[in-house]
């Protein structure tokens, strides 16, 4: 450990410090300030929180904008949207993901590799191609219709695309290796031997799974788990590509706030909420998790 | 028996799932009809109007550059960050500094988008700087981003190797600067590398930052196709789609092919 901050190391700190600074903190608190502004006609599209006038020092802040948000059931339906979506997807994921990362860890190592390489392939690959590629096959002249009609299970085309169903799909699909990669890393490293010590003290497969394999694997379900929902709590472009009008998803509220109304203090309030409702739960979870290692170790 | 039919027919039914949609999607790139999901014969039409699209190739140049210079920015104060973090005690406000370095790990994109492009354009109005909303802006939101993530990955490898070689060469009375260059940016060179990358594909992928810093002259490849696709089909990005997968999978196979040969060394 450097103990002293030698004049050779100041700017090893200070540069990604004041950029963080800067370009991170600041606008976090140019948005909490805009948040509590007026919003009025003009360029920008709010009142100054302090201005003079001939009264003195007048201060025009306000909580209007979130007692807004709060009393209109649309915005809080759509931080629940958002939450349940990243909740159900984390889990589909989980369900999906465990057996490959698993069997994958558990082959050869020669065959291992090979589906190492298949796993990362998609991850590396453009997601916003991906999302692409379930609207071609959702639509209603698409491949999953053609071969539902041509095997006898419907005899019309249904449209599966532009609901929330279509954006579930799409999520589990486009965060499935966010989920895989993580639990392998844990599972690959795990003994074999162990599942055989306890195969050979008489445990069942199921009693083996739950009181050796998953324990041992969980750091890996909650890296995964928090890889899949802090994205997918404030995520904007599946519901918009394959979502329709039957559930909206708090990114989108924001987007079209921002760009469609332009109402820049609404926008900011959500983006407000939206860290305090979504973001810390994450912090706690993990400072939580943080501690309960700690305390295991 | 009945164990490893399970395997092969779990490994089978994820990796069908994982590439179905992909590979449905290089099949119709090959579709010599406007209408993406109507079959009229195998051709090489989309491409060649792909390779004509200039704005799609001009965007692709710019999101290289973007992409490029925000992963080389990114990494040097990633590595910075991990080594102040791991090495250096006193730091001033230091829980600050671990919020600062960790927290865009966790904010949503948009809501990063939104509080960059108010800054830039409070920033404009108040000292004149950035000028305007452009290819700067994206840089340094995408830089901004990435940040976070490099750190990370450079302060778990310095956190996990040997620091007694550090503190030997400085008993040694090997300066500070020295033994940064000499020992331990060779030993973490891997994290820096995979650092790199990471911040690259963030930043080749990002479409939502981008669409809120990005101003005249400054579209993105995934704000082109996404103005492309978001209410409807296009044969040309099928194309773009089938071009980018052959790159992935080239590059991924390199990547195993050397692993293998090192390992046999």
């Amino acid at each position: 450990m450097i103990k002293n901050l030698k004049k050779q190391n100041i700017w090893f700190v200070f540069t990604p410090y004041l950029w963080l600074v800067l370009f991170f903190f600041v606008p976090l608190a140019l948005i909490f300030k805009i948040s509590i502004s007026v919003s009025e006609w003009g360029m920008p599209p709010y009142r100054d929180l302090f201005s003079l006038s001939e009264n003195g020092l007048e201060i025009n802040s306000t909580l209007g904008n979130y007692l807004f948000i709060f009393s209109d059931p649309f915005y809080i339906r759509s931080y629940l949207n958002s939450l349940s979506l990243a909740f159900t997807s984390t889990v589909l994921c989980l369900l999906i993901g465990y057996p490959i990362a698993f069997y994958v860890a558990k082959s050869k190592t020669s065959i291992r590799n090979i589906l190492l390489i298949m796993l990362i392939i998609p991850f590396w690959s453009s997601f916003l191609l991906r999302v692409y590629a379930w609207k071609v096959l959702l639509q209603g002249s698409g491949i999953i219709n053609s071969i539902l009609i041509h095997i006898g299970l419907i005899s019309e085309p249904i449209s599966m695309l532009h609901n929330h169903y279509a954006v579930i799909l799409g999520v589990v699909y486009t965060y499935l290796p966010f989920m895989i990669l993580p639990l392998y890393g844990y599972l690959v490293k795990f003994d074999l031997n162990l599942i055989d010590a306890s195969n050979d003290l008489g445990a069942k497969p199921l009693n083996t799974f739950v009181k050796v394999i998953l324990p041992l694997s969980l750091p890996g379900i909650v890296a995964g788990s928090m890889l899949v929902f802090i994205p997918v709590v404030g995520e904007y472009i599946i519901p918009e590509m394959l979502g329709g009008s039957d559930k909206l998803y708090f990114g989108k509220i924001i987007w079209d706030e921002f760009f469609v109304n332009r109402d820049w203090p609404i926008a900011s309030a959500l983006a407000m909420s939206g860290i305090v409702i979504l973001v810390f739960p994450i912090i706690i979870f993990q400072l939580m998790y943080a501690k309960y290692n700690f305390r295991n170790e | 028996m009945n164990k490893l039919f399970l395997k092969i027919f779990t490994l089978t039914i994820g990796f069908s799932f994982l590439y179905f949609p992909i590979l449905t999607l290089i099949a119709y790139s090959f579709n010599d009809n406007k209408r993406v999901m109507v079959w009229k014969g195998f051709s090489f039409r989309w491409y060649k109007e792909l390779f004509q699209n200039e704005q799609i190739l001009e965007a692709f140049y710019t999101s290289l550059k973007i992409a490029s210079l925000s992963a080389t920015f990114a990494t040097f104060m990633g590595v910075m960050i991990g080594f102040s973090l791991t090495r250096i005690s006193k730091i001033p406000a230091r829980p600050f500094f671990i919020f600062l370095s960790s927290s865009p790990l966790v904010m949503p994109e948009i809501i990063l988008g939104l509080s960059l492009l108010l800054f830039f354009i409070s920033s404009n109005h108040i000292i004149g700087f950035p000028s305007s909303k452009g290819q700067l802006t994206v840089l340094i939101s995408h830089i901004t981003f990435s940040v976070a993530f490099v750190a990370v990955i450079i302060q778990s490898r310095l956190s996990s190797y040997d620091k007694n070689i550090e503190e030997a060469a400085q008993d040694l009375g090997t300066i500070p600067n020295m033994i940064f260059w000499k020992i331990t940016a060779p030993v973490i060179l891997p994290a820096i590398l995979s650092g790199w990358l990471l911040a690259f594909t963030l930043s080749l992928d990002d479409l939502v930052v981008a669409s809120f810093t990005t101003g005249p002259g400054a579209n993105t490849l995934p704000i082109v196709v996404f103005s492309k696709v978001r209410l409807g089909l296009s044969p040309e990005v099928n194309a773009l789609s089938a071009i980018i997968m052959l790159i992935v999978i080239l590059a991924a196979l390199s990547i195993y092919l050397i692993n293998r040969s090192n390992i046999k060394k």
